[in-house]
């Protein structure tokens, strides 16, 4: 079945997209890169802030790869 | 007694038992086959599949002890933000592998592929196992946390009266199983993440203003459990603690029977995918709920006297009920209570699930009764989805609670030694099936005695030479040498007794 080959993007488009999902492991395990008070964002010291933020960036990324690999 | 809080909590534990029961008719299949009654016949689209993992990774346990860590422990309690940070990427990339040669060959757990993909059987037993030694403790911590909020609401709790609430949560929840199989969760999850989220949200929003603001809450934080403590010269100290527990309990995440159930119930391998990228939705929910840990300790639930009598039971896991008995009417309490003990019942009942379908394939049909029909298989899996819910029962009122909390410890470091078989399994066939079996020995070994020998601290104090001290998640230190010892022993098998002509599914299985 090779009629649908317009719905597949170029497999090293694939593989580059898919690289982007190693940065959540990069920021989540460069621990001193975060562990700190400042800055705060509404009261809410960084260490906080911008782990839960990697929550959402961490979702926009996979979301961003499966659009592509669509 | 809490009298309001005790009936809008037994109206909402009554409607979802009801729900259970239907949910039987629920796109309906042939139940006397194991794939329906334990996969739901692999027919849940994107939607159902959110509230089926959601419910399933995000337990009720979870949702006691990780606030409550925040509260007792501070911040090295927020690992569980950077693990679930890091658990989607490994489903996107992974598992939608695992949903596609399951499907292609009828696989119902991870030794089902392992199986067949090794060809060897006693490699399977040795997935199975872990498998239903990981997920046994884990079902019994679910019924702590009813067990909390039914005693928080003011029932007497101890001696034999005192069980009775959770023996029949658990009979209903047994009931409904048996009945439904895993439509009956996938239906009740829908329900309690309404429940979950009307909760949590109302936590995050009302007690900040309460207390003025979320500066006041950090601010009231001592400053010990504020940040994780920078290491001194020469160690990693809790830098390396907190990013291998991160990173090993991601890794061991969807290695669990009960995880592998709910990605194989899922339509396709596009669900999965779709799914990796809106499950983060309940991190986002699981991290916040992790700083209702510190707005108890802001308030200082701990010294109020009404409380006590809580905290001296259930220790820190009073901590979240406390601060909603402290500060909301008695009906919400009823609430947000009867959220969390149905938020016990979905991954109970996956749990037991998925137990019993690696039961049934993986040692009843394997070596006990080979000739079973489908009827038979899925007649076996229901009782024994019994069995294990009443194991679970029996777990919780005759031993200590720190069993539980050490078992499902020591589950973690257990299932991620499937690591080698299961995920790399699905990329290459190098490893050859008698070399992952004695990796795994020996992590399995090497695991459990640092455990052990560490009076069950998760975290092993490391020493490497040439880097120094480096804290390590004994799960992922273990997983290390199993690796090794798989990877050498391979090496050296396949040059004088090869198996991969065992090999049951080809390259394009996988796709």
């Amino acid at each position: 079945m090779s009629g649908h080959s317009n719905e597949h993007r170029p497999v090293r488009v694939v593989v580059w997209a898919r690289l982007l999902l190693l940065l959540p492991f990069v920021a989540m395990l460069w621990v001193s890169s975060y562990d700190r008070a400042e800055p705060m964002l509404a009261g809410i010291p960084f260490f906080y802030w911008y782990q839960l933020g990697w929550v959402i960036l961490g979702a926009a990324i996979i979301g961003f790869v499966y659009l592509v690999e669509r | 007694m809490n009298w309001t809080a005790l009936t809008v909590f037994i109206v909402l534990f009554g409607f979802i038992a009801w729900l259970g029961f239907i949910a039987a008719h629920w796109r309906k299949g042939d139940l006397s086959k194991l794939h329906e009654w334990g996969l739901g016949g692999r027919r849940f689209g994107t939607f159902i599949t959110w509230f089926l993992i959601g419910g399933d990774l995000y337990t009720a346990y979870t949702f006691i002890a990780v606030p409550a860590l925040m509260f007792g422990a501070g911040a090295i309690g927020f690992f569980a933000v950077p693990y679930t940070v890091m658990i989607y990427p490994l489903l996107y990339i992974v598992f939608p592998r695992l949903w596609s040669v399951a499907r292609k060959h009828g696989y119902v757990t991870s030794a089902d592929f392992v199986r067949g993909r090794f060809g060897n059987r006693w490699l399977a037993l040795a997935i199975a196992f872990s498998g239903i030694l990981a997920t046994m403790p884990y079902i019994a911590l679910q019924l702590v946390g009813i067990q909390v909020v039914i005693g928080a609401m003011g029932v007497e709790t101890s001696g034999f009266a005192g069980d009775l609430p959770l023996v029949i949560a658990f009979v209903i929840l047994a009931a409904f199983t048996y009945t439904s199989g895993l439509r009956a969760p996938a239906m009740i999850a829908v329900v309690k993440d309404l429940l979950i989220y009307i909760t949590v949200f109302a936590a995050i929003i009302a007690v900040p203003i309460h207390l003025g603001g979320y500066a006041k809450v950090f601010s009231s934080i001592p400053s010990p459990k504020l940040l994780l403590a920078v290491p001194p010269a020469g160690t990693y100290g809790s830098f390396s603690a907190y990013a291998t527990l991160a990173l090993g309990s991601a890794c061991a995440l969807f290695l669990y029977p009960h995880s592998i159930t709910g990605i194989l119930s899922a339509s396709s391998a596009r669900v999965v995918r779709r799914n990796a990228a809106m499950l983060p939705a309940y991190s986002l929910m699981l991290g916040l709920l992790a700083l209702v840990g510190f707005m108890a300790l802001a308030i200082g639930v701990q010294s109020m006297p009404e409380l006590a009598g809580g905290f001296k039971r259930y220790l820190n896991n009073f901590a979240v009920p406390a601060l909603f008995l402290a500060l909301f009417p008695s009906w919400f309490v009823g609430v947000a209570f009867a959220a969390i003990a149905i938020g016990a019942l979905v991954p109970a009942a996956i749990m037991s699930i998925a137990t019993a379908n690696t039961f049934t394939r993986n040692i009843y049909r394997e070596f006990i009764n080979p000739a079973c029909t489908d009827a038979q298989e899925s007649q076996v899996a229901k009782i024994v989805s019994l069995v294990i819910k009443a194991g679970a029962l029996v777990f919780i009122f005759a031993l200590p609670l720190q069993y539980a909390i050490w078992l499902q410890l020591l589950g973690g470091v257990w299932i991620i030694q499937t690591l080698p078989s299961v995920m790399l399994g699905l990329y290459t066939r190098f490893f050859n099936g008698w070399a992952l079996l004695l990796g795994w020995m020996a992590g399995l070994g090497l695991g459990t005695w640092m455990v052990a020998s560490n009076n069950f601290a998760p975290v092993y104090p490391l020493h490497l030479a040439g880097i120094g001290g480096f804290p390590c998640y004994a799960a992922l230190a273990s997983l290390v040498v199993n690796l090794a010892v798989s990877f050498v022993v391979s090496l050296v098998l396949n040059q004088v007794a090869s198996d991969r002509h065992k090999d049951a599914t080809v390259a394009a299985d996988y796709a």
